[in-house]
Formats: structure tokens, C-alpha cells, sequence
């Protein structure tokens, strides 16, 4: 499940920010590693929600700090 | 004893009969910004597509932008002030409550036979006020309306805010709507959504700072991820009901001119859309920053003197802010 979810959110960062997919892995940063902006990370969030019908509020958001935080939190709404 | 109303009769149809333009002299690169915030002309242009931007200068009012706009209107379209029977000013940064800034505008135009009031919707103002002129010169209230956006942010915004500063700017621009023979103003796609009042705005209010004056002080607020979100999935569905209310597809444009928040938002929309590539795009932001109510006719403005789009190609025009407040239609360029 949770790899699914993590192969479904390299697809969506790769999209959203051209970041290559081997590089989103649990353990990466959106900002400091992946070089995913704040902009860019409401796109990814936006993405997610269509794909797995999860909500994920603006509140939310700022607490998903690494790939594996948003898989994680992901798991557990879908 | 009753007697039947005498009621206004107008033209069928309204359109922008012209575009003017006031851009203050000072240039403010990025560079100058990062003296006060700790950011790079790197970051700057990746989040927002800015450059540079335009400050007024330290004495130069709301009004002063505005008027130099709207005489540049009203002179091409080859009427006299005189003649103008509305001026609608949309702003958000004119710094008193009352009276409003259009009448100081109007006498300053010599408009001397105008209505003059302000429209209150930030960002959105300018196509709010597009939408208004354009029913009362059909409805047959005024022959011609001169509609302006005039802001100086520069009054309002926190210099040393890195998440703010590098966005805001200072500018004024302006139409004039008379009567047409063709259709050249579509509908007004419009609402507002006051759930939304922390997402942006102007606060505390001057009440508030009545009791603290040092730490109440008026300032802009923004939070920049809810914007962002609102904007590329409830504005990318009002620009496309603004296309179906005037018959058209993003095929019939010449022109997409969105409030230049941030290209970033620019471009969601055009994916949103889905417009095509002969599309012309207004990108004003990249030298002018975000004006607020003036962006969109600073931005047609540009576009229709540079011509990046064609005088009478049909563009579709889009505000969106503090409200969150919201407009749209397609017009006829001047």
C-alpha cells in the first residue's frame, strides 16, 4: 500500500516540479531536498487529492515535511 | 394620482473604447529587495516571475496615479472629460475612509458632470468595475464611464516581510466604456466568498489602532498557499464560465489577461484552461510587480501598445483577491 502511494507521489512530484522519480524517497525533504516550493508543494497536495480522494487541508500541508510524511498521512486518510 | 416612471434607455451594447497607463518612475529590481529581505533574484523568479517592479515616489498619491491613467484614457478615446458620466475607482490602498477617491479623481480630471465612487474589491475591482460601467452606459445612465484601478502598496505592505515584499507594487491604469453598435463586453462572471476574509486583506483595523498605535498598525496579510490553491481551482472555473456566457472557447482568444498576482498562477490557469498556443499571455508582472486593481489594465495596456495583442482581438480578462472577491468577461481590446 504505502509503496503504491510512494510510487503514485514520485510520478506526481516529477510532474509537478520535474524532479526525477528515483530521487523522491521516503526519507527526502520536499523543500530542502527535493526543491519543491511552496507553491509547487500545493500542486503536489492537489494531485493527491484527486488521485487517492484523500482531503488534505492548508493546515495540513505545512506539517509534510518529507516524502514519507506525506505517504504516511496519505495511508491513513485514504 | 400615479404617473409611469420615465425610465433611462441606452445602446444594446457597451465596449472599452481605450486604455491608459500610469507607471511610476521608479524601478525596483530584485537586488534592491534582497537589501531587506534575505532572498535571492534566483528564488524571486522562480516563485512569482518578477524582475522588477514600480514604486511611486514618496509624495505620490493614489489620486496622482490615477488621474495621469485616466486622462491617458480619456484622450484616446477622443472624448472630452466633460462628457464622462461615471467614475469608478477601484482600490484597495487609498488611505482614507472617506470621501472616496473618485470624486478628488473626478475634479482632478474635470469631469465635472460624473457620478464618482469606489469600488471595494481588491484585486477583483477593476473587471467588478468593468462589469458596472459597461450595464450603466447600456442601461442608459452615463454615456461614457471612465473605470480605474490606482493602488500604492507600497503604504501598506511590511518592506521587510520576505514571504510579501518582493510581490507588491505601485501603478494606476484605467478605461473608458461608451456605447458600441457590436457586442464587445460579455457577461460578468462575479461572486465573492466571505469565508475566506484570513486568506487576504488589510488589518488591524483603524480602530484597532486607534488603541495601540505603535503595534496596530495597518498592514497587508497573505496566506500565500491558500491563495495559490484557490485561485488555479475556483479561478480556472470562473474564467471558463465567463468563455461560455459569451458563446465563445479558448480557441475565439486573442488575448488571456489574468490579475498578474504571480505567473505561477498564470501559468495553472493556462493548463487549467487548456488555451492555445496563439494565446497571447499578458505577463506585466515580470517588470511591474502585483498592482492589485491595476494589473489587469496596465497589463491590456501593454499588450494592446506593444502589440503583443491586436486592437479589437477579443481577450478574456480575470480579478481575483481580498474577499476573496472574484470577476470576469470577455471584451473586445481597445
Amino acid at each position: 500500500m504505502s509503496e503504491d502511494i510512494l510510487a503514485g507521489l514520485a510520478a506526481i512530484v516529477n510532474e509537478v516540479a520535474g524532479v526525477p522519480v528515483e530521487d523522491v524517497q521516503s526519507d527526502k525533504s520536499f523543500v530542502d531536498d527535493l526543491d519543491v516550493d511552496s507553491l509547487s508543494m500545493v500542486e503536489v497536495v492537489m494531485a493527491c487529492e484527486d488521485k487517492w480522494g484523500v482531503k488534505i487541508p492548508d493546515s495540513e500541508v505545512k506539517n509534510l515535511k518529507t516524502v514519507g510524511d506525506a505517504v504516511t498521512y496519505i495511508s491513513a486518510n485514504v | 394620482m400615479t404617473g409611469t416612471i420615465t425610465v433611462p434607455q441606452g445602446p444594446q451594447y457597451a465596449r472599452i473604447m481605450s486604455v491608459g497607463a500610469y507607471r511610476p518612475e521608479r524601478v525596483v529590481t530584485n537586488a534592491e529587495i534582497c537589501t531587506r529581505i534575505d532572498s535571492t533574484d534566483e528564488w524571486i523568479q522562480e516563485r512569482s516571475g518578477i524582475t522588477e517592479r514600480r514604486y511611486a515616489a514618496d509624495g505620490e498619491t493614489v489620486i496622482d496615479m490615477a488621474v495621469a491613467a485616466a486622462n491617458d484614457a480619456i484622450h484616446k478615446a477622443g472624448i472630452t472629460p466633460e462628457e464622462v458620466g461615471l467614475v469608478l475607482v477601484a482600490s484597495c490602498t487609498y488611505p482614507y475612509l472617506t470621501p472616496s477617491a473618485a470624486t478628488q479623481i473626478a475634479v482632478r480630471i474635470n469631469a465635472t458632470s460624473a457620478a464618482a465612487t469606489d469600488i471595494s474589491s481588491a484585486c477583483a475591482g477593476f473587471c467588478y468595475g468593468v462589469g458596472m460601467a459597461s450595464d450603466v452606459v447600456r442601461g442608459g445612465n452615463a454615456k461614457y464611464a471612465v473605470v480605474i484601478g490606482a493602488e500604492k502598496l507600497t503604504d501598506w505592505f511590511d518592506q521587510y516581510d520576505r514571504t510579501l515584499a518582493f510581490l507588491f507594487a505601485d501603478g494606476a491604469g484605467a478605461v473608458v466604456i461608451g456605447p458600441s453598435d457590436v457586442p464587445a463586453i460579455g457577461p460578468t462572471k462575479w461572486g465573492a466568498d466571505g469565508t475566506m476574509i484570513d486568506a487576504l486583506g488589510i488589518a488591524p483595523s483603524f480602530l484597532e489602532q486607534r488603541q495601540d498605535p505603535i503595534n496596530n498598525v495597518p498592514k497587508l496579510y497573505m496566506q500565500g498557499q491558500t491563495v495559490f490553491r484557490w485561485a488555479i481551482t475556483v479561478m480556472a472555473q470562473l474564467a471558463q464560465e465567463a468563455l461560455d456566457a459569451a458563446g465563445l472557447t479558448a480557441d475565439d482568444l486573442d488575448a488571456f489577461i489574468a490579475h498578474q498576482a504571480n505567473n505561477r498562477i498564470t501559468d495553472a490557469l493556462i493548463r487549467a484552461l487548456k488555451l492555445p498556443d496563439h494565446v497571447a499571455v499578458a505577463r506585466d508582472i515580470v517588470t511591474q510587480g502585483n498592482t492589485s486593481a491595476a494589473s489587469i489594465p496596465l497589463a491590456m495596456s501593454r499588450m494592446v501598445e506593444e502589440g503583443e495583442a491586436k486592437s479589437g482581438g477579443t481577450a478574456l480578462i480575470i480579478g481575483f483577491g481580498a474577499g476573496l472577491a472574484y470577476a470576469a468577461q470577455v471584451v473586445t481590446l481597445p
